[in-house]
């Protein structure tokens, strides 16, 4: 058994140089989705009580298409570091963390993966 | 505990930590709170967006599924629960890049924007659900 704490290991070493990288990506897929958002609600509220055929070319047009995408990614990246920094901060037992951690980023890909691959079949698909 | 106080006298009445059951929530504690509440119920409420771009682009039939179980009353309820989530945890985010520039830290202020943030989120809300209910075209309930 070594005696040796964690903080000697690493002692030296210098910071990972990652810091601030969560922090800022928050902040910058933050405004993004501020923006974003705005579009996004605009578009619910028009759409609210429209027609499949209605709803389904309005999300085809480019210019609803791509903020929407774009809309659909940054929320991703948002939410799986802030649901990461949620996690870490209740869950302590390192195996149910991991695998929240990865389930975290399952989800958040796979719901974003499911939105924009939807708005592109509408788009190219009919 | 009253013996300690006799013997210090006069001086035993300075301020002592907070105590639980008398402790009063600051606002922005509150709010910081919420914040992240509204963040975990938008993570999860993204399912319902992606229900809706899936129904869609899958056809007519199953969009009608979908948005006729989003127009039932239960389905309303998540609706509108769901936008003041998303503008609470928006006007909160931009409370949040106000205090990011290093402004905004008096007292006076924390409060004001603090309960601003509440009141534009609840505001707008009602704002966005009253054109949409009551507009000539909007669901039909």
């Amino acid at each position: 058994m070594t005696m040796r704490t964690p903080l000697k290991e690493v002692r030296g070493l210098g910071s990972a140089k990652e810091g601030s990288d969560h922090f800022w990506m928050q902040r910058v897929t933050g405004a993004a989705n501020l923006v974003l958002a705005i579009f996004a609600i605009g578009l619910a509220v028009h759409l609210a009580g429209a027609d499949h055929t209605t709803v389904a070319r309005t999300l085809a047009r480019p210019l609803v298409a791509v903020p929407l995408i774009l809309f659909l990614v940054s929320a991703a990246i948002h939410m799986r570091i802030g649901m990461q920094v949620i996690i870490e901060d209740y869950v302590h037992g390192e195996a149910t963390k991991i695998v929240l951690l990865m389930l975290n980023t399952f989800f958040t890909i796979a719901v974003a993966a499911a939105g924009t691959f939807s708005i592109l079949k509408l788009s190219f698909g009919g | 505990m009253a013996e300690a106080n006799a013997t210090r006298g006069s001086r035993a009445a300075r301020p002592l930590s907070p105590h639980l059951q008398i402790y009063k929530m600051p606002i922005n504690m509150t709010m910081s709170i919420v914040h992240r509440i509204t963040g975990g119920a938008l993570y999860v409420g993204t399912v319902l967006v992606a229900c809706v771009l899936v129904a869609t682009a899958s056809g007519a039939d199953t969009f009608a599924s979908v948005t006729g179980l989003l127009g039932t009353w239960p389905g309303l309820i998540v609706l509108v629960g769901y936008t003041w989530a998303l503008l609470h945890h928006l006007v909160g985010g931009i409370r949040h890049f106000i205090w990011d520039t290093g402004r905004g830290y008096e007292h006076a202020t924390i409060d004001l924007l603090c309960w601003g943030s509440l009141a534009v989120s609840v505001a707008l809300t009602l704002a966005i659900w009253g054109y949409v209910l009551l507009s000539a075209g909007g669901l039909d309930v």
